[in-house]
């Protein structure tokens, strides 16, 4: 297995362990948390297969574009849950969602 | 845009348009509101007749506009849709009179009128409509435009009414619907043809047309009232008694009648129908009708459900005359659509007057009313008179025809069906008229108002004598070039001689 | 200038600058923030009527932006789906603004215009985008500016359903970025013109396919994705449900059908359009039995939007252009019809403090043009004849009984018989006399009167199906059967 190939399985890994924690986790932080994780699962994926095997050309700079990029979306994703979710614990003192609730 | 092309559109429009202009008064102009509404209905009336001078002239009056390629709307104006036309614009003179009367001080009334002329615009859409798709659109609009008159007085009762019909016409007109958007995907064309437009598909189709047959014929037994189709009008008697007679005479039932003579007729043609061995089921359905309809009549004691059995029954003549498949019968079937309307709507009338003056609902409460409103009992009798088929007056006409019909066709069993009938009507009738007359009153009247030195509103004793004299004359001057029965011989010299 | 010297190439990167440029002006200038957006909305609409002519004379138009090489650079595309997205999103994004402007007149929002800006910058960009990462940042702009919009009245309600809107928005977002890297791997590009040029049959474009469906199907609330969809657009105000339900979800649902006709269709995948169809007709039924047990009104209407979602799905199986051109007739007619219902709702809402179906008979009376712009609505929703859902079921029911699939044909003709039943159950109230309410707050005229115009053009929009179809049919190309 090359490096690029476990790059790559390390961030599909990573993205099912975080869906697994998204739905079986009913704490809200956690499942920011999850978000995240699934969000460096993805940007792991694309920076591995940014590598160019069997070539010397340097690696794909447009996957670096993106994951850059989706960094900056991620981030302030999270900021804004965050938020929400100390606007919704500081209301109802509750940190997680309701489900019967709709 | 040609001022034939114009006619056809102002008709169904103006009504519309006047409807809109109603919702937008408010609630206490109610002079400037029953002035629309006359002119309204008068000038509507003199456009069916001037278009009808027209078409015996040999004018076309043809609009076309294309919504998606072939799928257009179109009016096309020809004696059936005129005979239609005529039919409802003229009793929609007179119930307009009569609602006017009747609804004196009633609260929305603009709501009410305003629902009236769009139901008025919908009717005479159906009528005028040229295509399958045109029917549709306005057959809905009947629907919708029906649904608040029918929940017109807001009680709990009124508004179960209009639920029950809502559901049968909208599950009708998804059926409908159906089976339009199948034929067109077989045929690539909806449009109206005398001798109809189905019978070039190859026999593959054959079981699909069969279908479709009884998709459409659900759709538009639904408004027939065709057993078992028919839950929703004896419920939706708890509206207003102009609406009744509307729903009766008129527009609803009426609709579904026309639809039936439309598809069989210009869809399918009525041989190649009958080739499909379609007719004969519709026709079976249509005599159990006319019988089932009779027996429940029996068993009412509320005077308008009753009639709204006998109203069942009634429409399913038309139904049988066409599904017949002969000359005869189908002028039978035809003539029936006039004469039951001016039956039947006299017969609403009239126990709306008892209701209104005497706040009478039930039959046996109907004693020695001849004595208090000699007027509107005799309409009555006139007009239960003719529906069980007393000549010369209009419903005898009818009943002979079909019978005259049935046994050129060698199907003796239909004169066994409307002896029956004829027995049975005689059978809900003649008590009421006994009643009327022959008893006399014990005790005081539910209510009693006093309207002068008449014995109800002139609003509402006017159109019903008027209809009850066009039961009379249309029975006696049958033969005259100008009667339904005339017209309804020349529709049907259309569609046999053709051939 | 005149109109047919504009070019593509001038006006659709407008579309996006417009409403950016409105944001940033309304959050620096509070005091001028409703005119600014006012302004900006109806300049988009008017940019919008202004491509359509430029599109419907010239045909499609192809913009690269900054003169890179097609494979990096940002590209807009204007086609006739495009242009449906645009529309749908110019008109209802300026009555649905007016609208506003009198909702929020008491309770002042600070930054709710410069959101409701981006928002819209955000739908336009994505309509125009050519490139699935550019696609990608649109998709969590778009999430993000809708979930800040639910959050524009703070309660627990909103609080409660705006975080799970958000995870759902952000699980989307992060499949369909998945499957961009997958295909961006494997093809070396992310404009669609050269992936479709390039694509092929194997497991790496399944998998992206299925990635990015399925996380766009999260986002569009394809059922059974839907399950934040009822709780955030209820509890959202008026103007926010109306543009949640009318504009943000179809942006995903146009995504799907762009996708799809672009990339994967050629790739002719029929297990996977039978899936996506199923998955639709269960959809109709389950939301509109949903919408019939509801008790809240506002509620209802999402589910009714779950229901009628499910019509859109219809399309991948049918494959012909009659089947596409129906789905465009729904998205277009539900775009208008449910935005009105949901401001009719707001309406109601605003001037009674209460939404319950039970209590409606007190309110109606007192607000007739609102409960008529309703009815109006509702006629299209319902599909009945003579409205514009009326016309895209029909072509939809054309579609599916030429291909004889009549199972399919029979659940939207169910489809359309449940949505009178819950519409009526609404509108039967109209009918009762009742108490009259005390009024909480008065809707103006504006209000009653941006709901009717939506209404009215929902039926309108079943009169000039002809021109509508036509121009937004420019340079599609439905492929046949699969």
């Amino acid at each position: 297995m090359s490096s690029t190939q476990f790059f790559a399985f390390v961030g599909v890994a990573l993205v099912c362990i975080a869906m697994h924690s998204l739905i079986a986790r009913a704490h809200l932080l956690r499942k920011i948390l999850a978000i995240n994780i699934m969000s460096s699962g993805v940007f792991l994926f694309l920076v591995a297969l940014a590598w160019r095997e069997q070539t010397d050309l340097p690696p794909d700079p447009i996957c670096h574009a993106m994951v850059l990029t989706g960094i900056v979306v991620a981030v302030s994703a999270t900021a804004f849950a965050l938020g929400l979710l100390i606007k919704f614990n500081t209301l109802t003192g509750a940190t997680q969602l309701n489900d019967a609730q709709q | 845009m040609t001022l034939n092309a114009c006619l056809p559109v102002v008709t169904v429009a103006s009504s519309f348009i006047l409807g809109l202009i109603i919702f937008a008064l408010p609630e206490h102009r109610h002079r400037l509101r029953t002035t629309l509404n006359l002119i309204g209905a008068g000038l509507k009336l003199g456009l069916v007749f001037w278009m009808l001078n027209g078409v015996t002239q040999g004018q076309e009056y043809h609009a076309r506009y294309s919504l998606i390629g072939e799928l257009a709307l179109v009016f096309r104006v020809d004696l059936l849709a005129l005979y239609f036309a005529t039919l409802s614009t003229l009793l929609w003179l007179l119930t307009t009179i009569y609602a006017v009367g009747y609804l004196e001080n009633g609260p929305n009334r603009s709501r009410f009128f305003g629902f009236f002329s769009l139901c008025t615009s919908a009717t005479v859409g159906v009528a005028l409509a040229g295509n399958v798709f045109t029917f549709i659109i306005f057959f809905e609009l009947l629907t919708l435009s029906t649904y608040p008159l029918i929940a017109h007085r807001g009680t709990e009762e009124a508004r179960r009414a209009a639920k029950i019909y809502l559901r049968y016409s909208l599950a009708g007109g998804a059926c409908l619907l159906f089976g339009s958007v199948w034929l067109y995907t077989l045929t690539g064309s909806l449009a109206f043809k005398p001798q109809g437009f189905v019978s070039t598909l190859p026999p593959s189709d054959h079981v699909a047309l069969t279908i479709i047959f009884v998709l459409m014929i659900t759709g538009v037994g639904v408004k027939a009232a065709l057993f078992p189709l028919h839950g929703w009008l004896p419920k939706a008697m708890v509206a207003p008694a102009p609406v009744s007679s509307l729903l009766h005479a008129v527009a609803v039932v009426k609709a579904g009648a026309f639809g039936v003579i439309r598809i069989v007729y210009e869809v399918y043609g009525i041989e190649f129908a009958d080739a499909l061995s379609v007719t004969t089921p519709l026709a079976y359905l249509a005599a159990f009708t006319i019988i089932y309809g009779s027996v429940r009549a029996l068993f009412q004691n509320d005077l308008k459900k009753r009639l709204a059995y006998s109203t069942i029954s009634q429409i399913s003549y038309i139904i049988l005359g066409v599904a017949l498949v002969g000359p005869i019968a189908t002028i039978g079937g035809l003539v029936h659509l006039i004469h039951q309307g001016l039956m039947k709507i006299t017969l609403f009338f009239c126990a709306g007057n008892f209701a209104e003056t005497l706040g009478i609902h039930d039959i046996d409460e109907l004693d020695g009313v001849g004595k208090r409103m000699p007027w509107t009992a005799t309409a009555f009798t006139v007009a239960a008179l003719a529906l069980i088929g007393i000549p010369p007056l209009a419903g005898f006409l009818s009943k002979w025809y079909l019978s005259l019909g049935a046994l050129e066709l060698g199907q003796p069993w239909v004169l066994g069906i409307l002896i029956a009938s004829s027995l049975l009507n005689a059978g809900y009738f003649l008590p009421i008229i006994h009643r009327m007359w022959f008893k006399s009153r014990t005790g005081e009247w539910q209510q009693h108002r006093i309207w002068g030195r008449h014995e109800t509103g002139l609003l509402l004793l006017g159109p019903t004598v008027a209809a009850a004299t066009s039961v009379v004359l249309v029975g006696v001057f049958a033969s005259s070039s100008y009667s339904p029965f005339a017209w309804a011989i020349e529709i049907v010299a259309q569609e046999f001689m053709k051939r | 200038m005149s109109i047919t010297e504009l070019d593509a190439t001038d006006l659709a990167p407008l579309l996006v600058l417009a409403p950016i440029l409105g944001a940033a002006v309304a959050l620096i200038f509070r005091r001028m923030a409703t005119t600014v957006s006012l302004l900006t909305t109806a300049l988009s609409a008017l940019l919008v009527v202004a491509l359509s002519c430029v599109i419907s004379q010239n045909g499609a138009a192809n913009i690269v932006a900054g003169g890179w090489p097609k494979a990096f650079a940002i590209s807009l595309y204007v086609d006739g789906l495009t242009l449906l997205m645009l529309a749908i999103t110019g008109i209802v994004g300026f009555f649905v603004a007016l609208y506003a402007k009198d909702y929020f007149s008491k309770t002042p929002n600070e930054t709710f215009w410069s959101v409701y800006l981006l928002l819209l910058a955000a739908i336009n960009a994505l309509a125009l985008s050519r490139d699935i990462f550019n696609i990608y940042v649109t998709l969590e702009c778009l999430g993000l500016a809708s979930v800040a919009l639910v959050v524009s009245e703070q309660n627990e309600k909103t609080l409660s359903s705006a975080l799970r809107y958000l995870m759902a928005a952000l699980v989307g977002s992060m499949l369909y970025l998945f499957g961009v890297a997958f295909l961006y791997h494997n093809y070396g590009t992310l404009n669609i013109d050269l992936l479709s040029n390039a694509i092929t049959h194997g497991p790496v474009t399944y998998t992206a396919m299925a990635l990015m469906v399925s996380g766009l199907m999260i986002k569009a609330a394809i059922f059974p994705l839907h399950f934040w969809l009822p709780a955030a657009h209820s509890s959202a105000p008026a103007p926010v449900s109306a543009i949640l339900s009318a504009l943000v979800v179809k942006a995903s649902a146009y995504l799907i059908i762009r996708l799809w006709l672009d990339l994967f269709s050629p790739l002719s995948v029929p297990m996977f359009a039978e899936l996506l169809s199923l998955i639709g007709m269960v959809a109709i039924i389950w939301g509109s039995i949903q919408a019939l047990l509801q008790t809240r009104l506002k509620l209802l209407i999402a589910y009714s939007t779950v229901a009628q979602l499910g019509y859109l799905m219809q399309g991948f199986v049918l494959a012909s252009e009659t089947a596409w051109q129906g789905v465009i007739y729904i998205a277009l007619s539900h775009a208008l019809a449910k935005s009105a219902m949901f401001l009719a709702a707001g309406n109601i809402r605003h001037y009674s403090g209460d939404d319950r179906i039970g209590n409606l008979n007190e309110v109606i009376r007192k607000l007739p043009i609102t409960m008529t712009a309703f009815a109006i609505a509702s006629m299209s929703i319902m599909g009945l004849p003579p409205s514009s859902g009326f016309i895209g079921k029909w072509l939809l029911l054309e579609a599916a009984l030429t291909e004889g699939r009549i199972f399919q044909a029979v659940v939207m003709a169910i489809g359309g018989i449940l949505a009178s039943a819950y519409i009526f159950k609404v509108i039967g109230h109209a009918f009762t006399p009742g108490e009259t309410a005390q009024s909480q707050q008065r809707v103006t005229p504006i209000m009653s009167w941006t709901t009717m115009a939506l209404a009215l053009l929902s039926i309108l929009a079943g009169f000039s199906a002809n021109e509508l179809l036509a121009l937004f049919s420019v340079a599609m190309n439905f492929p046949g059967a699969a």
